[in-house]
């Protein structure tokens, strides 16, 4: 799974996507997680990440990483070749 | 290195091109405590969900409204609008700082008496009564607002053979420009059957005509209908005067004043258009002052003001069962909270805060309640921080209606409790249990064999 190479991530937590002209605001774990996938990082990667940096537990990344990917996929964020 | 407070990652579109990343921010403040007392204790006291009320909000209330109304008008007495919340504490409350009863039907009326509250103060209302119903009224010397004419000869029947005559208002309604009209209940004004009714009533004398009520609708926005009410129930009172040289007691305004609360649909906050009782007080206040009572006649002024006395003093306490996305995209969440204990969620957005600290982002999101039935939507669009499964909300102004309107439906319904002065919890209801709800049940004979 990968982030589209053109979106821009902004610092503060704003995503824009060139392709459709809209933008988005993320949390900041949120942030972490589309900066992880910009990068390619793959999924095992990003759990031990965030669960190293964060108070959360196995399951509660699982179902908030498989959520956080369906919108990314719904605001079409994600390459299509995926 | 100590680890971060995690917050379930969210993305959030900005496409109206106006939304500020941080919305409106005092919309969602955490509300941890009620009145002092924790919200996150009484839930594990009492059990989730759980009606809060305010005690100090409910006083004050009912004073700024008296006082609204004292400073404007000689002779006032409110009654407590008994359908808009009939837990006896809260009654108690509104008793404790001198407000009569107001009741539309036998129960209500056995539950002001269990009250305390005496016959000649309870005003008996509503289009149902029955004969044994108007023997009550007229054995406690209690006001009967007449409602049809079919009450009216019923009660000049009863009247006449018990050889007493009962103190009865009637009830008027009127065209005061508000649509819908409320003419269903009482005699109508402008086609002239109000006049009627108060012509039959003093042509057989056998009934002591008190007082005039309207109740011209509820969540009323205009003040300004109030003083056309005022000087139409003025009119007939002054006529009764000119024609029968018999002065009216007291003119009964009714209820209707809006709450706080933010009617589904509308652009603005009810917070931000609601009038203050204050509003409706001069306009009502001034319309009689004007109408040309002769001093000594001015007639008492009740008022049965219902959810704008309560709303804001009553909060529901819950807990978010489950997050899910829907097929369209949309977050959902799901509460602990039915639609069947807040009634009042088809006609109100309710102002909803969570119960705990949290960052700065939010999210637009269904709120479900837990009914399996698709109508049970507690809000359908709020902008909320994402909420974890246990986490606690507070839903605000759910004083009014709510608790009378609940309906019992698949699960048993919560505790209520006050907080006092002194930021202490009491019970007002203990939460259903399953013999409460089956002590009425009976299961005949034939249909105990089981063959299980
Ligand atoms: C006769 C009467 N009085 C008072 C009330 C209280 O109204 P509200 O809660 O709108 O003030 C009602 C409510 O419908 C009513 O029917």
């Amino acid at each position: 799974m990968k982030l589209r190479k053109n979106v821009a991530i902004s610092d503060s937590g704003f995503i824009f996507n060139p392709s459709t002209g809209d933008s988005y605001s993320v949390n900041p774990v949120g942030m972490e997680m589309l900066t992880l996938l910009h990068e390619g990082t793959p999924k095992e990667k990003i759990k031990s990440q965030i669960m190293r940096d964060y108070v959360c537990d196995e399951s509660t990344f699982e179902k908030d990483y498989y959520d956080f990917t369906l919108m990314l996929r719904n605001y079409k964020l994600l390459e299509e070749d995926e | 290195m100590e680890k971060k407070l995690y917050e379930r990652p969210i993305i959030r579109p900005l496409n109206t091109g106006l939304m500020n990343k941080y919305g409106n921010r005092t919309e969602y403040m955490p509300v941890t405590h009620i009145e002092g007392a924790s919200v996150k204790e009484m839930l594990k006291k009492y059990g989730s969900p759980l009606f809060v009320f305010s005690e100090r909000q409910i006083r004050e209330n009912i004073r700024s409204a008296k006082r609204a109304f004292e400073t404007r008008y000689p002779k006032v007495q409110f009654a407590w609008s008994y359908k808009t919340n009939y837990l006896n504490g809260i009654c108690s409350i509104f008793h404790q700082e001198g407000s009569w009863a107001e009741v539309v039907s036998r129960m209500e009326y056995d539950k002001a008496l269990h009250n305390g509250v005496s016959g000649d103060k309870i005003l008996f209302n509503g289009p149902d009564k029955t004969d044994a119903d108007l023997r009550e009224a007229i054995k406690n010397n209690s006001p009967i607002h007449i409602d049809h004419l079919d009450e009216l000869y019923r009660l000049t029947e009863i009247a006449t053979e018990l050889n007493v005559k009962p103190r009865v208002a009637i009830r008027v309604n009127m065209d005061v420009g508000v649509y819908p009209m409320w003419d269903r209940f009482g005699f109508n004004y402008e086609s002239g059957q109000a006049w009627d009714a108060i012509n039959k009533i003093m042509a057989t004398g056998k009934l002591n005509l008190i007082g005039l009520h309207t109740h011209i609708g509820t969540y009323m926005l205009s003040p300004n209908a109030y003083g056309v009410a005022g000087y139409k129930m003025a009119d007939l009172a002054i006529g009764i005067q000119q024609k029968f040289n018999t002065t009216i007691q007291y003119i009964d305004m009714g209820g209707g004043f809006a709450s706080k609360n933010t009617l589904k649909g509308s652009y603005l906050k009810g917070t931000d258009i609601v009038p203050e009782v204050a509003e409706y007080a001069e306009a009502i206040c001034t319309s009689l002052l004007n109408a040309g009572f002769r001093n000594n006649d001015l007639p008492t002024l009740f008022l049965e003001t219902g959810r704008a006395l309560i709303d804001d003093a009553g909060f529901l306490l819950g807990t978010v069962i489950a997050n899910k996305r829907l097929s369209d995209g949309r977050k959902a969440t799901i509460l602990d909270i039915g639609v069947n204990i807040l009634f009042t969620s088809f006609w109100y957005d309710h102002k909803i805060s969570p119960a705990q600290e949290f960052g700065s982002h939010t999210e637009d999101t269904v709120l479900y309640g837990p009914l399996c039935m698709n109508i049970d939507v507690v809000r359908e669009n709020v902008t909320l921080p994402p909420m974890n499964a246990g986490d606690n909300i507070v839903i605000h102004h759910v004083g009014a209606y709510d608790i009378t309107q609940s309906m019992q439906f698949i699960s048993l319904r919560p505790a209520v409790v006050i907080v006092d002065k002194m930021a202490n919890p009491h019970l007002l209801k203990r939460s259903e249990t399953l013999e409460d709800m089956q002590r009425n049940e009976l299961v005949p004979e034939h249909l105990k064999h089981n063959k299980n």
